[in-house]
């Protein structure tokens, strides 16, 4: 059991106005950096919270809950839990419906936990829904579970999708060769098709947004500012340098679209031919498309690779992709903006996580270590600064 | 005074003995808490080496650069004569409490431009450097080259 209490400190929460990028959730904005930081920790995965169901349990009341969503007997078979973080469960399994010969292979998501009425599951479900019929290529979904009694937490079924994620294979291993290829191009043209879905048609109206009367970038960077603030143990010269960088870089604002979030390579699902599915979408927010781009390119997730675009290509090539495929022209002084931004995202997560550590929440070697690798991510930021 | 072996030299066989026969006889989670609690020694064993040079060397760096700042105020200033505490603590707790000052100094745009901020980035890296040099040594390398 690893997940994460919310320490996030009272006066860190909604103050005069609601935080930017909390989409009235009911979680902090800390969480949801945490879930992010949950997702890029490839070790951590395969973790269940206290009071998990027996696969034996969860396999009998999917094959009920199925069986009353397709008005037909279902079996189930095969359920296994799958890497998937710690602020979600991910289960693989097959279901013969009624009437089909082949089993169908699916994925429950399945919230960790009893939640509110306003789940993550459904949101994800929803964005989802429509990165698909935008032409994203995503998991197809299937049943939003409504009823929490189902399963014991609110959950969806998808497709499932074959393929890799550990981009350290997709860096060295011999089967991914021409993957790294074209794998940036294919980013580019993906990012542009995301930026380019109408969130206001797709009902997507739940999607947090930047402030009133202030940008995208400014919105972003105050979050993790206050986070940085309430968090950081000690004293932080070059966060405070690289903070006063942005605020004083702000790109000027430009077009607002619907923002993945999480844009890496640890997000994107591959095989040989390159990417087949982008996923983890929990961190989607409406904000600068330039975001999404600077944040492929931190070095964080280059895992040792020699380029700037998760280790595999160049940002020109990224960038003329982006704009081949619609995605309009890229700055890329503002994608630079973007990347320093990332960069100091990601030490705040840092700070974060040994936070969680110092609290005394979780008694987990990797969160204590987590707070020296912020050296690394200050050692960057300060070859980024000018 | 303790008999040898001597801190650094038990903590290397404690890390060998981590690498060497626990490492192979576990998987998946486990296998890899193993490699971090290695690494974390090497982590440890290295801060014991020269954790307190350098916590010395980034106060020597941080008074300077107060005397700059001071300077340019046209503050008083009195550094040729300091040496940076000799207890541990307090030194730690007087290197929190000048980064505290240099941050606020950052955060209220005085190292904006001009040579102060030439010299906060100097500082600057020279110790994100060293903090490396304690924390991932292999990374500090990768990114020199």
């Amino acid at each position: 059991m690893t997940r994460a209490p919310d320490v996030l400190p009272q006066h860190l929460g909604p103050r005069n106005e609601r935080p930017a990028v909390d989409s009235g959730r009911g979680r902090g904005p800390l969480e949801r950096a945490r879930r992010s930081v949950q997702s890029f920790l490839d070790y951590s995965r395969g973790d269940s919270y206290a009071g998990a169901v027996t696969a034996a349990e969860l396999s009998e009341r999917l094959a009920s809950y199925l069986t009353r969503a397709t008005g037909g007997a279902v079996a189930i078979a095969g359920l296994r839990q799958l890497p998937g973080g710690a602020s979600r469960e991910t289960w693989a399994f097959e279901a013969t419906l009624a009437g089909e010969p082949q089993p169908r292979r699916l994925v429950l998501r399945r919230d960790p936990g009893p939640t509110s009425v306003d789940s993550d599951r459904a949101h994800e479900f929803q964005i989802l829904r429509a990165a698909r019929a935008a032409g994203v290529p995503v998991p197809e979904v299937y049943w939003l579970g409504d009823d929490p009694e189902a399963l014991g937490a609110r959950f969806f079924i998808m497709e499932y999708v074959a393929g890799e994620t550990l981009a350290r294979r997709l860096l060295r291993d011999a089967e991914y060769q021409h993957a790294r290829g074209v794998m940036t191009a294919q980013l580019g043209a993906i990012l542009a098709r995301i930026h380019a879905l109408d969130t206001t048609v797709q009902g997507l109206d739940f999607l947090a947004a930047p402030r009133t009367g202030r940008g995208a970038a400014q919105t972003e960077v105050e979050r993790y500012e206050q986070l940085y603030r309430g968090l950081a143990p000690e004293p932080h010269p070059v966060i405070e340098l690289a903070l006063r960088w942005l605020e004083t870089h702000l790109p000027a604002p430009g077009r607002e679209t619907l923002v993945h979030g999480d844009f890496r390579i640890g997000n994107v699902l591959f095989d040989a031919d390159g990417v087949h599915a982008i996923l983890d979408w929990e961190l989607a927010h409406r904000g600068d498309p330039l975001e999404d781009l600077g944040w492929m390119c931190v070095k964080a997730w280059r895992f040792g690779g020699p380029l700037p675009v998760g280790g595999v290509g160049e940002r020109d090539e990224l960038f003329a992709a982006y704009e081949q495929a619609g995605g309009g022209a890229v700055d890329p002084a503002a994608v630079h903006f973007w990347e320093l931004f990332g960069n100091m995202k990601w030490a705040v997560i840092c700070i974060a996580q040994a936070r969680t550590f110092l609290d005394g929440g979780v008694a987990s070697l990797e969160l204590a270590s987590l707070g020296r690798r912020t050296a690394e991510v200050e050692h960057e930021l300060m070859r980024l600064i000018d | 005074m303790q008999d040898r072996p001597t801190t650094l030299e038990l903590l290397a066989a404690v890390r060998d003995f981590v690498i060497r026969d626990v490492v192979p006889t576990l998987d998946g989670r486990r296998q890899f808490h193993a490699r971090v609690a290695a690494n974390v020694l090497a982590i440890v064993e290295r801060e014991l080496r020269d954790g307190d040079a350098q916590l010395r060397e980034e106060w020597t760096r941080l008074r300077t650069l107060g005397a700059v700042a001071a300077d340019r105020d046209g503050g008083p200033h009195d550094v040729d004569d300091d040496v940076p505490p000799a207890d541990p603590a307090t030194l730690r707790a007087a290197v929190v409490a000048l980064n505290a000052d240099l941050a606020a100094r950052i955060r209220a745009g005085d190292a904006d431009h001009g040579s102060f901020r030439a010299a906060v980035l100097h500082h600057l890296r020279a110790t994100t450097d060293d903090k490396l040099r304690i924390a991932n040594p292999g990374y500090l390398a990768e990114a020199s080259r």
